[in-house]
């Protein structure tokens, strides 16, 4: 059910992906401060956006899960932890070349967006500890969906906090002193995050796809040999 | 729910009054991480930000050798299926829990404070005690909100002793962040400076928020 639509969606990111990126090597123009170096902003910014909305999501869906107690809910869930952490780990390594090209350090402490994101990602990179130290199907999918919740509302405060011991260092590029960015930069910057949220989506609806198949092949599967125990798993990873 | 509370509560403190098996240990905890502090600073005194640094993450610390704990006399020992099968609101453990706790906490610092103005401060401690008391107090009820959540998760997994200091530690930055910064001026040289009121008012929010949220999913940690 959730493979309908996935040709379109796939082909829809590839074609917004490698147009953001030809706008961002042909058309934007080079910052004048940083130079090309910049253009890494169109991989790491959307990239950070779309990681946090992924978290956020998460905890959405979590919170579903806990009302409904429908083992779609927590499976969407770390489906879209899971992505999320992929993309967290690729807006750290981006974030710090960045910071290392422009700033000329690995790593900024005094920097609030670098700081919040690491400490982040560190609370996430538990989710899968946590969720494969319970063997209950049941209690792991209602513990890892309080974890999603608490985590996922964890995000905006810390950013918050965060943000508090500020500085200066880091580009301000959307919020409030946005007046800086040309709008050929804007509108590619926005192509690039819109292609981010497709592969995404892509992404989750493809491992949702794969998982529910799965799913029905052991349903099926189950029918014929009137015995679970036959089909070994060969994960620990939740299934519907 | 008050008097489920004060039963839970008053059934913790009596257990932890024969057994002793959290407090003192958190104590003795505490104060070596100060000693421990001297040691790796190299330093006879600190001051300031030092100050405010080396008493939080001791405070921290002591606290997940209690958060590791809290719980275990419920698991091992039948108390969650006793407590399930009473009529009575499951979030009262979860405040219960919180309180007892939070009296732990208290009784460590009575104990952690003084052994760090001996061992370390430099600025005397009596002109900051006020809003120290403050800042602790506040900095304790955000320990105590996400800690009891988190004790409560890590309870029911193989791997307790790890996931509970994995959890907590990342959650609980904020709660550092604010604490360290509200006690830096008043530990300063020279005499305590003004409470920063912005790092309270954030303290306060935060133990509020994550009170909120602990409150409203800690039901459905308690269900088979």
């Amino acid at each position: 059910m959730h493979g309908k639509g996935l040709r379109t969606l796939a082909f829809l990111t590839a074609l917004t992906l490698t147009a953001a990126y030809a706008l961002v090597f042909f058309w934007t123009p080079n910052e004048a401060d940083q130079g090309f170096v910049q253009k890494i902003f169109y991989l790491h910014v959307p990239m950070a956006i779309v990681a946090l909305c992924g978290f956020v999501a998460g905890g959405v869906a979590g919170l579903m899960y806990l009302r409904t107690r429908d083992g779609k809910w927590d499976l969407r869930a770390y489906v879209a932890i899971h992505l999320s952490q992929i993309l967290a780990c690729g807006v750290l390594i981006t974030g710090s070349i960045w910071a290392k090209a422009s700033w000329g350090h690995w790593w900024l402490w005094d920097e609030p967006m670098l700081v919040s994101f690491l400490i982040v990602f560190l609370l996430y990179a538990t989710y899968q500890v946590l969720r494969f130290s319970i063997e209950d199907r049941e209690r792991q999918a209602r513990y890892a969906s309080v974890f999603a919740v608490v985590a996922g509302a964890f995000v905006p405060i810390n950013f918050a906090v965060v943000r508090m011991a500020q500085s200066y260092v880091h580009p301000r590029t959307l919020g409030t002193t946005t007046g800086g960015m040309p709008s050929e930069m804007m509108l590619t910057f926005l192509i690039a995050l819109a292609g981010m949220a497709l592969l995404f989506v892509t992404l989750w609806k493809y491992e949702m796809a794969s998982k529910s198949a799965g799913a029905q092949v052991r349903a099926l599967r189950l029918r014929l040999l009137g015995d679970d125990d036959a089909l070994p798993r060969r994960s620990a990873a939740p299934t519907l | 729910m008050l008097r489920a509370v004060g039963a839970i509560l008053r059934k913790d403190l009596l257990l932890e009054l024969r057994t002793r098996e959290s407090v003192p240990a958190m104590a003795i905890f505490g104060v070596t991480t100060l000693v421990v502090f001297h040691f790796a600073l190299n330093r006879p005194t600190v001051e300031g930000d030092l100050a405010a640094g080396v008493l939080w993450v001791s405070f921290l610390f002591a606290a997940m050798l209690g958060l590791n704990r809290l719980f275990v006399a419920e698991e091992e020992q039948g108390g969650f299926d006793g407590f399930l099968l009473a009529p009575i609101d499951r979030t009262s453990l979860y405040v219960a829990k919180a309180l007892a706790l939070l009296t732990y906490l208290v009784i460590i610092e009575l104990i952690a404070v003084p052994a760090f103005a001996i061992l370390l401060l430099e600025p005397g401690l009596w002109q900051a005690l006020p809003g120290l008391v403050l800042v602790l107090l506040l900095g304790d009820l955000g320990i105590c909100a996400v800690g009891v959540l988190v004790s409560a998760i890590g309870i029911r997994t193989r791997a307790r002793d790890l996931i509970v200091p994995l959890l907590a530690l990342p959650l609980l930055i904020p709660v550092v962040i604010a604490s360290v910064a509200a006690t830096a001026p008043l530990l300063a040289q020279g005499g305590a400076e003004a409470l920063p009121g912005r790092w309270l008012l954030t303290l306060a929010l935060y133990d509020a928020v994550f009170a909120a949220i602990a409150y409203a999913v800690f039901d459905d940690l308690l269900e088979d």
